[in-house]
Order: structure tokens, then sequence, then C-alpha cells
């Protein structure tokens, strides 16, 4: 017998949802949209309770959240930092952006690194292709980022 | 029902409308190959994500190539199985799903009967262009089944298995791309998640990604103990599937010559699980008239409908899914587990050696017999009541390993007294078998009269969920039956919600029951096997002196001599046994 602790509000809250999707299985992907939403990352523990509430193997809700890279099982640092690698960034050298943050921060992309205050991950296209390789920290928009700006934008979080 | 004419390579067919061009082809004799595609027809078992493409053909006026198992015949439709695009295209996808699967072939449990393997062999691949990096993934073993995901073509079929049949939902396809396996959730263990140890998805796997913990060579090393009793039980699926894997057809009964073979690898004692299903009749039987008489005397505590206990992985089921129904099935172990805890008291006493030094061994159509036998309520002081169990397909092999040309073997005689049996523990093997078998002793048990007729037809048959009325002299006993978890899911969930209108249910996990077993010869998805040893069962019934298991000799002499009566406190210590909540709990703070 396994035993899992969750906040009693927000388990509500995300009870409510499932409600407001009419606790349809084919509505997962919705639910789990706000069930990140509400905890900021979707643990073991929520995807058991979303399988409950949907009456899903909690093993296919697994399977959805380990399918789609916008889903996070490690809760998001202080400071999101997302690379977009669309194509427009990508053939300006995004990924060469995406090694610096992994260096600079030690962690690879979907990790947060071990004091909490950065995470990383990619995204496909903001919509700003003529600012690219664009990176994103928290709702900020950084444009035309080269490898060596990257210390510096990491630098300007330090004493926030 | 409309009908729609095409061509296949050249030969006019007709079939009806919505047939897939697989199932016209081979209406005329043309075997499209496939890999991911599997169905048990008949039985609602159905795979087809046309996710591998080895069954493409060319349909004239289409750009792209079809997939024969996915693609709906249309009118007039001209379809090419052979041409050289065909051909080319098969080859060049066999080559690809071949540059991500190990070439450990030689040494891998599933040589020889590997449908990849097959495959590449009638498609004539001899080498694989394409080099490169191998997904690799860690292996799995729990009691029962090893998972080596490595192997994993990702058909699908296991998924489809666990959760559209079984509703166990303990295999989701996971990650993506390059990543992709099939695990359990979280990637925990199979050991870790709500498996039940069915084996459906082992016995539909195409290849050795999923196969069964072998127990043969601890098996080998008993025997070779000069120190150690060793005695075998066979379950009574065993008998109707294993000469499959001797090249005999389906629904040959081998039960004279299992006898022999086992005799010849060395075990002191061959005797029958069987008997040990007669004995689970008595106990099971009476508990249901128990549970019955106090509930028409007006105790409506009782609960009712009465479950049948003797599969494990159903067990297993309902401990993780509807543990607040534990009390409902019986208390009554399965065969498997009687016969092991009689022999190691009962006739371990008769034969004056200590429980440690008889060693009991299990043959087994089943996988989660192997978890079962591990189950801390069946040891006593750490010695197991049952010390392995087999499955039928390993029981095979080690026949084959000890060079006894099987087919020619003398039918032989189980031995005394543990192996003597009557026809209603034979039909344990098939779906309706159990709950026949207890309404066969229940009935004379309870009217004191003689049946007038044994066979009860409307218990019989292969639908999955069934349903009769059996009448005791006046009272009508309603009956459900269910095979396949998914099955027994609905029946569950009434008797959750208090709308059962049945007072007796048996549930067998495995399509077709223990006959479909996730242990038996692989059928491949020709379910005319599964017919055919339900048959066999059914046959070896009718033939048999005695059919009643009340009155089997050597239970009643068991009950003289040592247990007393049905429901004794020495039964209940040895024969019953208790059901635990494994569900996870969420506990909110």
């Amino acid at each position: 017998m396994a035993v899992i602790k969750l906040p009693e509000s927000k388990v509500q809250q995300l009870k409510n949802i499932c409600k407001s999707f009419n606790n349809d299985k084919g509505e997962l992907i919705n639910v789990l949209h706000k069930a990140q939403e509400i905890f900021g990352y979707l643990p073991a523990e929520v995807q058991e309770v979303v399988a409950k509430e949907l009456n899903v193997s909690v093993a296919h809700v697994y399977g959805i959240v380990s399918f789609y890279s916008f889903f996070s099982m490690v809760p998001k640092g202080k400071f999101s930092i997302s690379i977009c690698l669309g194509t427009a960034c990508y053939v300006r050298g995004a990924e060469k952006v995406l090694d610096e943050f992994r260096k600079q921060l030690n962690i690879q992309v979907g990790e947060s690194t071990p004091d909490g205050r950065f995470s990383l991950s990619c995204l496909r296209c903001v919509g700003a292709c003529g600012l690219a390789p664009v990176v994103m920290i928290g709702e900020k928009v950084y444009g035309r980022v080269a490898p060596e700006d990257v210390k510096g934008i990491i630098n300007e979080y330090a004493n926030l | 029902m409309e009908l729609v004419k095409l061509t296949i390579d050249k030969k006019s067919v007709e079939v009806e409308k919505g047939t897939s061009i697989l199932n016209a082809a081979r209406k005329v004799g043309i075997e499209i190959p496939t890999l991911c595609y599997f169905n048990l027809e008949g039985m609602n078992i159905e795979n087809k994500p046309g996710g591998c493409r080895i069954c493409v053909v060319e349909v004239q006026g289409r750009r792209n190539l079809a997939p024969a198992c996915a693609t709906e015949v249309t009118e007039g439709m001209v379809v090419k199985t052979n041409s050289t695009r065909v051909l080319n295209a098969r080859r060049t996808v066999m080559e690809l799903i071949l540059s991500d699967h190990p070439f450990d072939c030689l040494v891998c449990p599933k040589s020889g009967n590997c449908e990849l393997q097959s495959l590449a062999h009638r498609l004539g691949i001899r080498d694989i262009p394409y080099q490169g990096e191998q997904s690799t993934y860690r292996k799995d073993t729990s009691p029962s089944i090893i998972r080596d995901v490595d192997k994993c073509i990702l058909c699908r079929r296991c998924e489809m298995m666990c959760n559209d049949i079984q509703t166990v939902g303990a295999l989701s396809a996971i990650n993506r791309g390059f990543m992709a396996v099939v695990a359990p959730a979280f990637e925990m263990n199979l050991e870790k998640s709500p498996c039940t140890y069915c084996g459906q998805c082992v016995a539909v796997c195409p290849t050795g990604a999923l196969t069964e913990v072998d127990n043969t060579r601890q098996v080998i090393s008993a025997l070779a103990d000069p120190t150690k009793t060793v005695i075998v039980q066979t379950a009574p699926a065993v008998r109707a599937a294993l000469g499959e894997e001797f090249g005999l057809e389906p629904g040959s009964l081998v039960t004279g010559k299992m006898v022999s073979a086992l005799r010849e690898l060395g075990f002191d004692y061959v005797f029958d699980t069987d008997f040990a299903a007669d004995l689970t009749i008595m106990e099971e039987g009476s508990e249901l008239l128990d549970r019955l008489t106090r509930y028409l005397s007006g105790d409506r505590n009782v609960r009712l409908p009465i479950l049948t206990s003797c599969c494990p992985a159903w067990v297993n089921f309902f401990e993780h899914n509807f543990p607040e129904l534990k009390d409902v099935p019986s208390t009554a172990r399965s065969p498997q587990q009687m016969f092991g805890s009689i022999a190691k008291t009962y006739f371990a006493k008769k034969l004056g050696i200590d429980r440690n030094n008889l060693v009991v061994v299990s043959i087994m159509p089943c996988l989660a017999k192997k978890y079962e036998c591990q189950r801390s309520e069946f040891l006593t002081d750490g010695n197991p009541d049952v010390d392995f169990s087999l499955s039928t397909r390993e029981l095979a092999n080690f026949i084959k390993l000890a060079n006894i040309d099987f087919n020619s073997l003398p039918e032989s005689d189980f031995d005394r007294p543990l192996g003597e049996s009557t026809g209603a523990a034979v039909i344990f093997g098939t779906t309706g078998g159990v709950i026949e078998a207890a309404v066969r002793t229940a009935y004379e048990l309870y009217t004191k009269k003689p049946l007038p007729r044994v066979d009860f037809e409307e218990l019989r048959g292969l639908e999955g969920v069934r349903a009769a009325t059996v009448n005791f002299d006046g009272l009508e006993l309603r009956i459900g039956i269910a095979h396949g978890l998914g099955n027994a899911r609905q029946l569950l969930e009434e008797v959750r919600d208090g709308k059962s209108q049945y007072h007796a249910i048996e549930i067998m996990a495995c399509p077709g029951g223990c006959i479909g077993g996730g242990g038996q010869p692989l059928h491949h998805g020709d379910a005319s096997i599964l017919k055919a040893r339900q048959k066999a069962l059914y046959e070896e019934d009718r033939n048999k002196a005695l059919r009643k298991s009340h009155e089997n000799p050597y239970i009643i002499q068991l009950y003289e001599e040592f247990l007393g009566q049905p429901l004794s406190e020495m039964s209940h210590h040895l024969l019953h046994t208790q059901y635990f909540d494994k569900s996870t709990q969420i506990v909110i703070e």
C-alpha cells in the first residue's frame, strides 16, 4: 500500500478541474495542462490523482506526460529559462546557446539547479523569429542571443 | 451485409464491407506478412496499430503504400502484395527494425519461437545495412515475468492486452522517439506496478522482450540432490496443451505421456493438481453452501455472491483494484497451494520426512503461479508449500533437454494418494469449469440427492461474460462467469455497487481460462487452439469414472485421516487464506 501526500486544497482544486471536464478520459491532456498550472509540475502523486479521477491507468497518464516535452515531472526553478529550438532559431545557432546554458548551469534540459533557482527547457517558436535565436526567462524575451551572452544573462538574476 | 469486390494479386475476391486488405487476401490464400498485428479471432482481441509497416501493399491509384492490416477494402480496389516496390519497402522496414534489435538470437529464450526471427527468415534478410546506436534499457525481473526491453519492437500487443483486455494498466508506451519504451508508470519495475502476473503480455509478445522467469535449473538441482524427495503436481490445463510442443495436434490429451516423462525426469512421485482441485471444491463448495444457507435463513451480513479464488492473477487484480471487496471471494486457497500445503504436512508425515527435505514442484499453464508460491502466507518458517512452479513451456523444454522422446513414451498413471482425481477437477482448466465442478458437488451436498445430469452445458462456452441459472431442487442458483480481467472488472463493479444478481461467480484471469494461460505453448493468435484445448478437457472429464469431487476416495480418506471435515479448524489452517489491500492510497494532508 503506497502512501501519497499532497496538500488538500490543491488536490481539491485538481479534482474540481477534472470534474469541470466531466472526468472524461478524452480530456486527459487538458486536465494535465491545468494540473501543471496548479502544482507547477506534475509529480507522480498528481498523476495518480488524475488517473483515479479520470479512471485511466497511471501508466497511461505517465505515457502522456513523458511523451510531451511541455509536461514536466521536476519542479521549475524560480527562473525558468526556455530556449527556442524552432526552425529559425535553430538555423541561427540556438543549439550552441543551449549548450552554453547547460554548461554554465551544469544541468540538462528538463532539470533544475540544485538551489532551485534556474530550470532549463526547450520550446518550439515563440513567434519572434525576427529576433532569432530567442531565449525566454520567465516572461522576459532575449533576442539575437549568442553563446558569449549567456553568462551575462544568468548574472542578471544573481541578486534577484 | 454489403459486399465489396476487389482484386488482389490478380485474384478476384468478394468480401464484406469493412474487411481489411489483410483479411481479404487471406480469403484467397494470400498470407501477407505481419508483425505488430495480432488477432485472437472470435474473442474480441485485436491489435492493429498499423505501426510496424511490414504488411504494406500497393494499392492502384494510391501514392503511398498502404498497411494491409489497417486499410479497409473499397469497391474495385486493385492490390498488389508482392510487387518489387512492396518487396523492397518491406525489406527496408525489416532491416530498420532489426537495426535496433540485439543480435543475440543464439541465447535468447524466444529463439525458435520468435515471430521476428521467423519473419526475418521468411523475408530472406541476410545482413543489416543500417548501423548505428541501439536503444538500451535495464532488464526488469519480477517473480514471474522478465522484461528485456532491448528486444521490444514496440508492436504494442502487450499494451493492448494489459489495458484493453485485462484493464490492469501496468504497461504503457512511454517517452518518445528513440527513447520510447513500453513500461510501467514512472518506469518503475513490474514488481512495484499493479501487474497481476497474468502473463498475457508474454503470451502475445512476438519477440523475447517479455518472457517468463525460468526455474528449470533450480528444479534440476533439487532432483540431483540425494537428500531431497522431489514431488511434482500438474495442473489440468497442461495435459491439453503440452503435446503441441512436440508437434501433436492442438487438443491432443497427453496425460499418460506427461506422467511418464515426469517419472523419467526423476521426480520421486508424480501427483496431480487435480487432486487438490477436488479438495478445493470440497472447501469452496462447502463455503458457498454455508454462505447460502445463512443467507436463506435471513442473515443479511453474508457476503454474496461468493467469488472463486483459484486464480492467482485474479487475486492480485482484486487486491490492487477492489480492496474494499477483499472479504467477498472464497477464502479457499488455489489448488496449487492446497496441494503444497497437504504435501508438506499430510504427505511428508506419511513418508516420515521433514518438510524441508520435501521439494514440491508444480507444472502450471500460468506465470502468476510463480509469484503465488512465493507469497509469504504460503511459507512455513521460510519454507514454501510449493518450492518451484514451471510453466507448460518450461516443462516441454526440460523434457527436450533430457533427451526424452515424448511421443514414443508409454502412458502411465499418477501416483497415489495425491494423484487421484475426478472429472470435476479436470475441467478446472477452462473457463466455466471451476463453477461447474462446484455445482456438481454443492448440488448433491445441498439436496442430498444424486445429480440428474452431470454435464452443465449452460455453464460452458467462450463468451467473455456468461450467466446461467441452476435449479437446486427448487432453489434457483444464479451463476456468473467471467474470463479475462476486463470482463471480471464488469462483474466486480456490479458487486461493488450492490447490483450483482449472482449467488456465485467464477473468474479466471486469462481469456479462455487456464487453457489460454500465460505459461502455455504460444498460440500466436490462433483461437482454434484454445477451443481444441477446451474440448480436450471436457473429453477427459467425460472419460473419467468419477466426475464429482466429493466421490474422490482419496479426498474422503484425507478428510477421515487428517482434516476432519470441510471448513474444519485444520482445513482453515491449511487450505484457506486471507487477502490484502494492495491499492495505492492517496492520503491528503
